[in-house]
């Protein structure tokens, strides 16, 4: 990889006056899965043929269970517990029914996901109704309350650690909307006001409580019945909440996957449009590379003793090159210049990168044919406005967005950021929905643009001169179009995690060869190769005939046999072929001119020439390279004296 | 000469119409010759100056003709001399013959290398081509080209060529420029020259690339289209960025008196157990572990060869798409540029027709590639068609990257349609944000675009370059200011804004932006983090009462940092003072220093000006007082202010006061004033009187 991946993820926040505006961004998640384990998330989810033992259940079970995957590759210091409730055991510190928190050995309830978790996790559902089992925790004419009880030890499985740099969470999967519905009267209202303050309880400590309803086919999950007002939703907010009730399994899974996911933003960015005016946005990755392999710097890898397998502990010291001396972190950096080093301070060098002031500022639009498919260095970055101090800011960027997108023109921006400052294109992109949700988020992409100095002119590099570069006629053209018909890949997507046409194989492989060492597992596991293409595809008749017709069309009718006849040319013409093969020839004839066995064994070697003792070493295929003497001893060894 | 080294002859017109170009021509050759410097310390340069005054170089003395050429550097090896010589170009006197120059400069090629040693040679021409160009001795001028360009042809130079022309006077002689760019046309179809049009200083900054970086291929072989049809190409890179320079660490332990002490640290890592700190771990005992949750798992580099995943080496299609199912923000990295195996018709021809149709039906094709055997991955990326607009260069294609499902991460963001309403633009908000986006435009008709990314150079190197040239000479003189020309990059061009004053002003006034007041950073309630529908609401209505909305736009900074009413905009000070909520006293202040403010400039109110801005602070101060409930504070302001006006007979004032319709602050606008409804439209009435009669 070219760039320093530290340097994507990076919060960029060196820049003190981004760094006061930033509110004090949590890096590390402390969440708690609670997942609802009552037999109604046992019935099948849909009523489609294909797959009916999928329950909602195991929908979820098998999200989660991709979450963690994610989180111990990308995050592996967040911290994480899972926890049913409506169970027949009970396992919890409180020691409260219809709660049990899952765990495996060497794991404290809420710690960082580990390989044995995971597998554990995974295979769940073979032992859960006997281990654990499904019960209805709240019930008419007894006055336990499962979901206060789930709460209540999910908030102490959180207390640990601060709210200021861990951010805490609570994700509640259940499939039933009204979980007082069985009981009624004096009984109900009090267990639901209780349950509710409970949550405000939590939520007041810094927790949020996030609520992953799974529907049912036949009805909507009604969030108005009780949840809104356990998670705090504002009428505006419900409308968002509203599940569609997709007949398709993998639907409903990618929208539970997706909701999983908390949005970080990398940074905040001042977008100034004009007069001084700026609006608010902030920005998020939504795609950089996961880099598997160098990945020294983030501590992906770890020097260990081979003796102990215990980790090393790396000290850097600078030492001076002339004299040898210790010295501390050097204040000043040099280039060498006109004979002679350049000294700069370290306040120099940033004082020349700081061009302009760390924010986004427009220079005005063009439009989006002016982009070309060149004009890109690394990977986007998604840009959404943020109400929350500047008020009016979305109302702003609403309109800009509208405008772009339907006069499809792009802005052009400078931003000023210290670490790469940066012409940018800000492209708007309009929302795309599918059944399993958003594809693509409404907002606009930034990208950097590269300047002329980035640019290279391969494609002029071999020019044609005085002559026209040939260029194919019509009917090629058609034939080549008959061909793009034929291997068509209707639906390509590189994102719809659903449905993952494309994995990082290598990455995939890296993972899962981590996975089975960690596990103790011998067998080395096998990860397919997803990216490789469609030979049968390929070969279907159709598609061969539309690739035969288009090569005799461009290549002519004896294509191959030229190409043949091309090679073997090429294998007898090559002059510096044929020089090396003449030496060899000559070398053998005149080596048998030699006793060299004798010539060792006297060290009369000595008092051969060099050209003389080089027919040897060709004819043996050894290198001429070097001294007399290095000759001598290269035959001496031949010869095994 | 060695393989990389590369003898460049300059070309520079300084004739009288290229004068106010020099500048910028200075920065360009400098920064030229300065990489050359730093990183191609054997190449050769020359400079041929043209429309000098004076005559000097070697063609004339044999000849004769050439005049107005002087050859002010002969080609050597680069040095810091030419450097300085090129900072003070001088100005010529003379009509700029661009063809004359161009023999000169190869002729000078010529007798340096000879005809058998063909190394890189290359001319690099800058002119406006706005000077007709001799009639020859003998056959025409095209005619001359074709010699020129055989000559060029058998020696294999190339030339560059930057036509400079911007905002033409008139028509200054069409004829002219017709003729001589169609010459310039003639040349770079029989040779290799490369014709570049350029308008702006910014442009012509970064119209040559100034660092020379042989070009490599990254692949050769075949593109797959299936086991049946392959296509020979070359891949090369076609962005690559271009980093700030890694600078070394300085050590000055070095007694002074070494001069050959090279002031380098070695940073030298040493690997300790953990328990045994002193203990230092040898490079043949340490193995490498790598994380997986908590754990780390030891693997041998051995171990990990033989797992690890190898693909072999090619390069295949896996289809074709809808150039649509590609979204732009899904390239990842920098760009390659597939072209066909030089010389290969077939391959020229197949990649034409390919890109050709795939332009034709708006499609593109999906790769998978494997640069080079060993690599450890695949690639996975969307190869783009490329049609050449030179008639001697073939098709080709660009390829960009494509992210993985593991590089993407799917957050989920809130339909714009689903934002409260007070959040969605209204039709004059929208219309408004419409002529923003078609007005401020970097693409004007029959102009040159603007900030185009191949002519744009970056600002950060060209400053560092600059600078360490400055260093160089004094080594304690500060980083000087960012160049205007640079400027032109980071910041909007102050010509297109005043173009657009109405249209950015419009947009402005459309829309209110204000600091938010009610942020509070140590709830983290849920709901409580975002500004709800209803406060926003709250706020708006506010304002329609105020009506203060064509004035209400602050800037986040102003009401920050606002500790003092400017004469400037004292009503965008006054509002953001009023709004300070870190003190009670920020209210009492501004309404304060604003009465001030309007008693000043009614002492001077001869001016017309002066007499508007004070109407206008009053009308601030009443929508304030009304706001923070001080009616006291406007109303007996209000009668100080009419009584001033009355005895210094500041009619003109009055009248103003009485066409905005100016009064006192009623019961009903804010409970704690005692005056009522009637007696605020008396003071009016009042006003009215007291102007007529003065």
């Amino acid at each position: 990889m070219d760039f320093n991946p530290e340097d994507l993820f990076r919060d960029d926040d060196d820049d003190p006056e981004s760094e006061y505006y930033q509110g004090r961004e949590s890096t590390k998640e402390f969440v708690v899965y609670l997942v609802d384990a009552s037999p109604r998330m046992f019935y099948p989810a849909s009523n489609a043929e294909d797959n009916k033992d999928e329950s909602p259940f195991h929908v979820v079970v098998s999200c989660i269970a991709q979450s963690l995957k994610t989180q111990i590759i990308n995050n592996s210091y967040d911290e994480v517990s899972i926890c049913f409730f409506n169970t027949r055991e009970k396992k919890n510190l409180q020691d409260l029914s219809g709660v049990y928190v899952f765990n495996v050995n060497e794991r404290e309830y809420l710690d960082r996901p580990t390989a044995r978790l995971i597998k554990e996790f995974s295979n769940i559902e073979e032992t859960f109704m006997s281990e654990i089992g499904s019960q209805y925790g709240i019930i008419s004419g007894s006055r336990e309350n499962s979901l206060y009880n789930a709460l209540w030890v999910a908030q102490a499985l959180l207390r640990k650690g601060s709210t200021k740099n861990a951010d805490k969470r609570i994700l509640l999967f259940t499939n039933e909307d009204d979980p007082f519905g069985r009981i009624k009267g004096a009984t109900k209202t009090d267990m639901i006001r209780t349950t509710i303050q409970r949550a405000k309880d939590a939520q007041d400590m810094g927790i949020s409580i996030e609520l992953l309803p799974s529907c049912r086919p036949t009805e909507e999950f009604d969030v108005s019945l009780f949840y809104a007002d356990l998670i705090g939703l504002e009428n505006v907010d419900q409308s968002q909440f509203i599940t569609s009730t997709s007949e398709k399994l993998d639907d409903i899974k990618a929208q539970l996957r997706k909701r999983m996911f908390k949005k970080r933003k990398i940074k905040r960015i001042t977008f100034s449009i004009a007069n001084g005016i700026s609006i608010e946005l902030n920005a998020y990755a939504l795609i950089r590379p996961t880099v598997p392999v160098n990945f020294y710097l983030s501590g992906a890898i770890t020097w260990l003793d081979s003796v102990t397998n215990l980790p090393l502990k790396s000290e850097r010291s600078s030492i001076c090159a002339d004299t040898g001396a210790l010295i501390q972190e050097p204040a000043r950096r040099f280039h060498p210049y006109r004979n002679d080093n350049v000294l700069f301070t370290m306040d120099e060098l940033s004082e020349i990168k700081k061009v302009s002031t760390g924010h986004l500022r427009l220079l005005g639009f063009k439009p989006l044919s002016c982009l070309k498919d060149y004009h890109n260095l690394r990977p986007s970055t998604f840009l959404f406005p943020n109400d929350e101090e500047i008020i009016g800011s979305t109302r702003i960027f609403i309109a800009l967005h509208r405008s772009m997108s339907r006069l499809k023109r792009f802005a052009v921006a400078f931003y000023g950021s210290s670490a790469s400052p940066h012409l940018v294109a800000l492209i708007a992109q309009d929302e795309i929905t599918s059944s399993s949700g958003q594809v693509e988020p409404p907002g606009m992409h930034m990208i950097n643009l590269p300047y002329s100095d980035d640019i290279r002119h391969a494609e002029e590099l071999h020019m044609a001169i005085d002559a026209t570069a040939p260029r194919a006629i019509d009917d090629q053209i058609k034939k080549a179009s008959v061909l793009l018909k034929r291997v068509d890949l209707k639906d390509f997507s590189v994102c719809q995690f659903a449905n993952p046409v494309v994995l990082y194989l290598a990455l995939q492989r890296h993972y899962a060869i981590l996975e089975a060492l960690a596990l103790g597992d011998d067998e080395m596991p096998e990860t397919a190769d997803e990216t490789v293409p469609d030979e049968e595809g390929m070969a279907r008749p159709v598609v061969v005939n539309a690739l035969e017709d288009y090569k005799v069309s461009v290549y002519g009718e004896n294509h191959d046999q030229e190409e043949a006849e091309n090679n073997a040319a090429k294998s007898t013409i090559s002059d510096a072929a044929k020089k090396r093969k003449a030496i060899v020839e000559t070398a053998v004839q005149e080596c048998a001119n030699y006793e060299w066995a004798d010539l060792a064994d006297n060290g009369k070697l000595k008092d051969l020439t060099v050209t003389e003792l080089k027919y040897y070493l060709s004819a043996h295929s050894l290198p001429v390279a070097g001294k007399k003497e290095a000759l001598i001893s290269r035959i001496l060894t031949h010869m095994g004296k | 000469m060695a393989r990389n080294k590369e003898a460049l002859v300059l070309l520079l017109d300084v004739g009288p119409s290229m004068h106010s170009r020099l500048p910028e021509i200075e920065k360009l050759s400098s920064m030229l010759v300065q990489k050359k410097l730093i990183y191609s310390k054997s190449d050769e340069v020359g400079v041929v100056l043209f429309g000098t005054e004076d005559t000097d170089n070697e063609l004339t003395k044999e000849v004769g003709g050439y005049e107005h050429v002087v050859v002010l550097r002969h080609i050597r090896v680069v040095d810091v001399n030419i450097i300085d010589a090129l900072r003070r170009l001088p100005k010529g006197t003379a009509s700029s013959d661009f063809l004359d120059a161009i023999v000169v400069g190869m002729d000078m090629l010529i007798k340096k290398f000879g005809p058998t040693n063909k190394g890189k040679q290359r001319l690099c021409l800058i002119t406006d081509a706005l000077c007709p160009i001799k009639e020859p001795y003998e056959g025409t001028k095209e005619d001359q080209i074709d010699m020129v360009s055989a000559q060029m042809k058998s020696h294999g130079m190339r030339v560059d060529c930057i036509v400079v022309r911007e905002n033409l006077p008139g028509a200054a002689n069409q004829t002219v420029m017709d003729e001589n760019d169609l010459l310039l046309n003639r040349l770079s179809k029989k040779t290799a020259t490369k014709v570049i049009h350029v308008e702006s200083a910014t442009s012509l900054l970064g119209a040559l690339r100034t660092r020379n970086i042989s070009p490599v291929t990254i692949f050769r072989g075949d593109l797959e289209l299936s086991p049946l049809m392959k296509i020979k190409v070359w891949v090369y890179k076609k962005t690559s960025e271009e980093k700030f320079p890694t600078l070394k660490q300085y050590s000055d332990k070095a007694p002074s008196t070494d001069r050959f002490a090279t002031h380098e640290v070695k940073v030298d890592i040493e690997y300790k157990s953990v328990q045994d700190t002193e203990k230092v771990v040898p490079p043949e005992q340490r193995i490498k572990g790598y994380r997986y949750g908590p754990q780390v798992v030891p693997i041998s580099s051995a171990e990990w060869e033989a797992v690890k995943f190898k693909p072999e080496k090619s390069v295949k299609l896996l289809g074709f798409t809808d150039a649509s199912n590609i979204m732009r923000h899904y390239y990842m990295k920098d760009v390659n540029v597939f072209i066909p195996e030089p010389g290969n018709t077939k391959a020229i021809l197949a990649v034409s027709s390919l890109a050709r149709a795939m332009k034709e039906m708006n499609k593109v094709a999906i790769l998978r590639c494997v640069w080079r055997q060993g690599q450890g991955n695949v690639v996975i990326g969307v190869l783009t068609p490329n049609l050449s607009t030179l008639d001697n260069v073939p098709d080709s294609f660009y390829f960009n990257v494509l992210p993985f499902a593991e590089d993407v991460r799917e957050f989920q963001f809130p339909s714009f349609g689903n934002l409260p309403l007070s959040w969605q633009p209204n039709e004059q908000q929208q219309e408004a944000a419409d002529k923003l986006v078609m007005m401020l435009d970097l693409m004007p008709s029959g102009k040159e675009e603007v900030l185009q990314p191949d002519l744009t150079p970056n600002p950060v190197l060209e400053r560092f370059y600059r600078f360490l040239e400055l260093k160089s000479k004094h080594p304690d003189a500060d980083v000087p200011p960012i160049d205007r020309t640079l400027k032109w990059i980071t910041e909007p061009d102050p010509e297109l804004l005043s173009q657009n004053k109405s249209v950015i002003d419009d947009f402005l006034n459309q829309f209110e932006l204000k600091e938010n007041p009610k942020k509070n950073k140590s709830s983290r309630r849920l709901w409580r983090e975002k500004p709800s529908a209803s406060n926003e609401e709250k706020e708006g209505a506010q304002n329609d009462v105020s009506d203060i909305r064509s004035n209400n736009l602050i800037t986040n900074s102003s009401s920050l940092t606002v500790e003092k009413i400017g004469k400037l905009t004292p009503v965008q000070d006054f509002e953001a003072m009023m709004q300070r909520r870190d003190s009670p006293e920020w209210v009492s202040k501004a309404i304060r220093d604003i009465k001030i403010l309007i008693l000043n400039l009614l002492e001077n109110s001869l001016e017309r000006s002066n007499c508007e801005m004070a109407i206008e602070c009053l009308g601030a101060l009443r929508r304030g007082c009304i706001l923070e409930q001080e009616p006291k504070e406007f109303n007996q302001f209000m009668q100080t202010l009419y009584k001033t006006c009355k005895d210094r007979n500041l009619n003109h004032f009055l009248e103003l006061l009485l066409s905005k319709h100016i009064t006192l602050i009623s019961k009903e606008e804010a409970v704690d004033s005692d005056v009522s409804d009637d007696d605020a439209k008396k003071f009016l009435v009042k006003i009215e009187l007291t102007s007529q009669c003065n």
